[in-house]
């Protein structure tokens, strides 16, 4: 009997253990075929309702289009330093076909790993460094900027627009001039104060910042910062701002007029797509209003209908190519010359911009 | 006119200074009471931002302040229970276990705060006597903050007097000067180092509440960006003196406001030499303060960090 029942008892055990790896195998119906694991590095929490909330947005829309063919994984509250090469070694180690890195500080570690990983494909967000096996990719943030500068310059009583700013560094700055040109092109009275915070990601002293401005009269506020802490405190005050990276209306409903919005995940989806295909190749993208990865979310209905009317106008002509924000004449702000009448910034002028436009206060951290 | 402009800013920098230093003076005061009885808990930023996200919680649950700031003190306080368990019980290496106790409780508070994110707290209560908070300058400065505010401050003086002037202060004293000798004089070393690290993370805990019930309000992940860390530094700063804890405290949110503040005002100054300041600041009171150098040693606990065997 002993032994008898054991060996039912190892007869059940074994059937157990096969239907568990049958189940867990007949999960995915592509059962053998290989599948492509797609890899995110990020390097803030995928909760902060901004860039990194952003970014994974991309993933899980990567996961609905693709289904069972690809493989997802990430890693998020990354820093910027020598543990992301780390990270992003032991990603591509472990399998990944593709690696998107999306953070700035991220590019050297990803060039480092992508050099010693040639069969491994690297997507890293905002840098300018490419390989055969490296793309890059960006968003012109700076086009919804325009459309978000010409809604202040409308709507400001007090012709002060706040604006809090992490780090003085040419995505930032050319955000600042870009919302400020715009402003000041539907309000000559218009003026923007800038406060810089030194961090991308500080609740509690975006809020600090935001009190300093509005207690400066500022009754707008527009921020490069990643939490939604800023249009909180507009709509605990009852003023305006505009939300940042993410739709940020459910943190202030009445406050916000409205949001730039990073949407990845056209480009995720091309990207992974060529992967599956085969027909993936280097580059370097800078998409915008146009392609979709700039996004304006919905107008507030405190908005006039004639400011409304504008806004969308512009978006529309920047989105068709006949519109660009920096279009001359625009001189530096210690009234150099910068650009010629109906010439447009290039490219490479606004990735290294470091200088205000002309009419903005303060001076430029360097 | 000029001059109730002039008034005017000098206030507001005042209460912001205020605002931006009751998370700390809560949190280091807090950590000095563990300290003073020789236990070095480095988990403070881990207890602050899971009393950040129990007293959030907590409100969009019940809508009650009280209960949201009960919800911090048992939160923060089980943390610090966790920690003493290892730290003192199995006598687990301390500065390992506070750092694993941070990172256990920015994992924790995510989780936990999953489904909090976009949800707004009520406003949170502050004094009313009547008339005194529409007064000019003090009504603002001495009668307009919220009741944490207060509370920090009376906590501050509870633990100060505590401290200098009670029994129960002098056993806490003994302990981290030196366990051996309060063990052989019959006090329950362990026991009173259990005691010192609750009440260490009930003030953590309330000084994470305070940022995501008070100061910002709304719940994101790791919204306490490093200032239990500062609350760590501030202990030293202060040679574990609570009066001093709260000057530092005042000081560093002071400094923070003021460059904010004056960059809002359009000087022009220099954002990142502007952002050194706070600890630019720091530093040099510490340095100023080390020149009593015997002094600064003899206030630290003698046995701070050490683990403690009970000898037969």
């Amino acid at each position: 009997m002993g032994p008898m029942f054991t060996r039912l008892g190892r007869l059940a055990m074994a059937v157990l253990i096969a239907t568990l790896v049958a189940a867990s195998l007949a999960g995915p119906p592509a059962l053998g075929q290989s599948k492509a694991k797609v890899s995110f590095v990020y390097v803030g929490p995928i909760g902060d309702h901004g860039w990194s909330y952003q970014h994974h947005q991309g993933l899980l829309a990567l996961q609905k289009e693709f289904g069972d063919r690809i493989e997802t994984s990430f890693v998020e509250n990354v820093p910027e330093g020598p543990d992301a090469e780390r990270v992003i070694d032991q990603l591509a180690a472990s399998g990944s076909n593709i690696i998107f890195t999306t953070s700035f500080g991220f590019m050297n570690p990803t060039v480092k790993v992508a050099a010693r990983y040639p069969n491994v494909k690297f997507e890293h967000a905002t840098g300018f460094k490419q390989a055969p096996n490296l793309a890059t990719y960006n968003a012109r943030f700076y086009e919804g900027r325009h459309v978000i500068g010409l809604i202040a310059g409308k709507m400001t009583k007090t012709n002060l627009v706040g604006y809090i700013g992490s780090f003085p560094i040419p995505e930032v700055v050319m955000g600042i001039n870009s919302a400020y040109l715009a402003a000041k092109s539907v309000n000559p009275n218009v003026k923007f104060r800038v406060v810089w915070v030194s961090s991308w990601f500080d609740p509690g002293k975006e809020t600090d910042a935001a009190k300093a401005l509005v207690d400066q009269g500022a009754d707008i506020l527009m921020q490069h910062t990643d939490s939604p802490a800023p249009v909180k405190y507009a709509e605990d005050k009852g003023i305006f701002a505009f939300g940042q990276s993410s739709d940020m209306a459910q943190f202030g409903p009445n406050a916000q007029l409205t949001a730039i919005v990073d949407d990845w995940r056209p480009y995720y989806i091309r990207r992974v797509g060529a992967l599956l295909d085969g027909t993936w190749k280097s580059g370097d993208v800078w998409d915008g209003i146009k392609q979709g990865t700039v996004a304006l979310s919905p107008w507030s209905k405190k908005i006039p209908p004639d400011v409304v009317a504008m806004a969308g106008k512009a978006r529309d002509a920047i989105a068709a190519g006949t519109l660009h924000p920096f279009t001359g004449p625009i001189n530096k702000q210690d009234g150099t010359a910068w650009l010629k009448a109906r010439e447009t910034a290039s490219d490479k002028d606004l990735l290294s911009m470091n200088f205000y436009v002309e009419g903005m206060e303060g001076a430029l951290p360097k | 006119m000029e001059q109730f402009a002039l008034w005017d800013l000098i206030v507001n920098i005042l209460v912001g200074a205020m605002i931006a230093a009751t998370p700390l003076v809560l949190a280091a005061t807090g950590e000095l009471v563990a300290e003073r009885a020789g236990v070095l808990n480095l988990g403070v930023e881990g207890m602050m931002v899971v009393g950040a996200i129990a007293g959030f919680s907590a409100v969009i649950a019940t809508g009650s302040a009280a209960l949201a700031l009960l919800a911090a003190v048992v939160a923060g306080s089980a943390m610090a229970l966790l920690f003493a368990v290892l730290a003192l019980t199995l006598r687990a290496n301390q500065v390992a276990s506070g750092l694993a106790l941070t990172m256990f409780g920015l994992g924790l508070s995510a989780l936990w705060g999953q489904g909090y994110s976009g949800l707004s707290a009520p406003a949170f209560p502050r004094l009313s006597v009547a008339g005194l908070g529409d007064l000019p300058v003090v009504g603002k400065l001495v009668f307009g903050h919220d009741l944490l505010v207060y509370l920090s401050l009376a906590l501050v003086a509870a633990v100060a007097w505590a401290l200098a002037r009670t029994r129960l202060g002098l056993v806490v004293r003994a302990v981290g000067e030196n366990h051996d000798a309060a063990y052989t004089l019959g006090y329950p070393v362990i026991a009173v180092r259990y005691l010192a690290t609750l009440v260490g993370g009930a003030m953590a805990g309330l000084g994470g509440a305070y940022l995501s019930l008070v100061q910002t309000p709304l719940w994101v992940e790791r919204m306490t960006a490093g200032r239990g860390w500062i609350a760590l530094a501030l202990v030293v700063f202060a040679a574990w003196r609570p009066w001093r804890a709260l000057a530092g405290a005042y000081l560093f949110g002071g400094i923070t406001v003021l460059q904010l503040h004056s960059q809002a005002l359009g000087l022009k100054v220099d954002a990142q030499l502007l952002a050194m300041l706070p600890y630019l600041a720091t530093i040099a009171v510490l340095v100023a303060v080390s020149r009593e150098g015997v002094r600064l040693r003899l206030n630290a606990p003698a046995c701070l960090g050490k683990p403690f065997y009970a000898t037969a």
